[in-house]
């Protein structure tokens, strides 16, 4: 079973393989994410996240989601040297860079409690999968070129592996660099990553994709992450691990 | 216990000096560890192996020179074996490398001569010596459940474009 809904401002694509497969599975995950975006969202006047912005919510009242979530991402940027960091110049916080990749985790786990061995979650390119295919195989997935969106530049086989892709689609990226605010992401236009989930990859595309050209020598050294970055005039730098992720 | 109090500070001086002295490099040796010699020693150049594969082959570059930065090669399959890099001038001292290629990729860097004043070097690196390799990107065609790419800026861009491909699959 294959369904594709917009939730978080975003297509999500549920592929479902086992035979037990129903839709009240796919509904239930599509509800959940739901009640993400409610929370979350900062286009939503009324989520909490909006609460929060605009001062109206004492730490202490943070829901546990959102406590996990805020100290998700504090960890991240101390990890990546600060270029992760979900409060904008402005001061606000803008958590969607960890909500997308930790509702889909989140999602993933649902549907493994629901007995789902086999299952594609997609969410706007940041894609979790587990065990093979509706033909038995294992999950292909592309890499989508920067340059033109209906091509692929890449065929990969994550094996189970967390894939998410950051980037400039389009100039005016909504990602910066918070060391540098006014500097424009423009070497790097596209950065994937291979992780140990949807969630890790996510996070970590965002921060390689933040740090510019280093972005891709950071995932290298980085233990558990691989990487695919593209620059501006088309060429690709992988990490040398990245490679057994091709097909 | 004077000798003692000693013996620590003479200590802990050496290990602060090595911390201070240490400019980053990836790859050294430790003091006490033989580093195993290339089957081919010489202080002449020799030159990596060509990429010897099917795919677009160019020369690989010589043995990298003390930096931190890993040096992009082409992709392609290596001979097993083990290649001698140049003795090159790292400032301080000359450095020479020899790649061990195992399983048609570079498994190890030993490091055969390091400039003599950075005996406190601390620790080889163990495992493979991380690579960075690059490509030009090309259209492939196969057939994909899904497809990672930058979300646009644009939630309704996305949304509209995202299911009108998603709709496109079979």
């Amino acid at each position: 079973m294959r369904e594709t809904r917009t939730s978080m401002g975003m297509p999500i694509t549920i592929e479902l393989v086992d035979s037990h497969a129903d839709q009240a599975t796919i509904d239930a995950v599509f509800d959940y994410l739901s009640e993400v975006d409610l929370r979350f969202s900062t286009y939503k006047e009324e989520s909490e996240i909006s609460g929060i912005n605009r001062g109206e919510v004492t730490e202490d009242a943070y829901s546990t989601e959102m406590k996990e979530v805020f100290a998700l991402a504090e960890a991240v940027r101390a990890d990546t040297g600060g270029y992760f960091d979900i409060r904008r110049p402005d001061g606000a916080i803008d958590p969607s860079g960890v909500v997308k990749g930790w509702a889909l985790k989140r999602a993933a786990s649902l549907l493994v409690e629901r007995g789902h061995t086999n299952f594609m979650l997609d969410g706007a390119g940041d894609i979790a999968t587990k065990g093979k295919n509706g033909d038995g195989e294992e999950w292909v997935l592309g890499i989508r070129n920067p340059f033109a969106h209906e091509e692929i530049v890449k065929v990969v086989q994550p094996h189970g592996k967390g894939i998410a892709t950051s980037g400039s689609a389009v100039r005016g990226a909504h990602i910066y660099d918070p060391h540098l605010p006014e500097r424009l992401l423009e070497e790097v236009v596209s950065v994937t990553v291979v992780a140990e989930d949807v969630l890790v990859a996510d996070l970590y595309a965002t921060a390689a994709f933040a740090m510019g050209r280093a972005g891709i020598d950071f995932l290298n050294e980085y233990p558990g992450l691989e990487g695919y970055a593209i620059d501006k005039d088309g060429i690709a730098v992988m990490t040398s691990g990245f490679l057994e992720y091709i097909v | 216990m004077n000798k003692l109090i000693l013996a620590v500070v003479v200590l802990l001086g050496s290990v602060g000096y090595a911390f201070a002295s240490r400019s980053g490099t990836t790859a050294t040796v430790p003091q006490d560890t033989p580093v195993a010699m290339a089957t081919q020693t010489s202080s002449v150049a020799t030159p990596l192996p060509t990429v010897a594969s099917a795919q677009t082959a160019t020369a690989v570059p010589a043995a990298p020179q003390t930096s931190s930065s890993p040096t992009p090669v082409s992709t392609g399959q290596y001979k097993d074996g083990t290649y001698t890099g140049s003795v090159a001038d790292a400032y301080y001292g000359n450095i020479q490398v020899a790649a061990v290629i195992s399983g048609g990729k570079l498994a190890k860097v030993n490091v055969l001569q390091s400039p003599s004043d950075r005996q406190q070097s601390v620790q080889i690196n163990q495992r493979a010596l991380p690579v960075l390799i690059s490509e030009a990107i090309a259209a492939q065609s196969a057939h994909v459940s899904g497809v990672s790419g930058a979300s646009d800026t644009s939630p309704a861009f996305n949304e509209s474009l995202g299911v009108a491909l998603a709709s496109a699959h079979a």
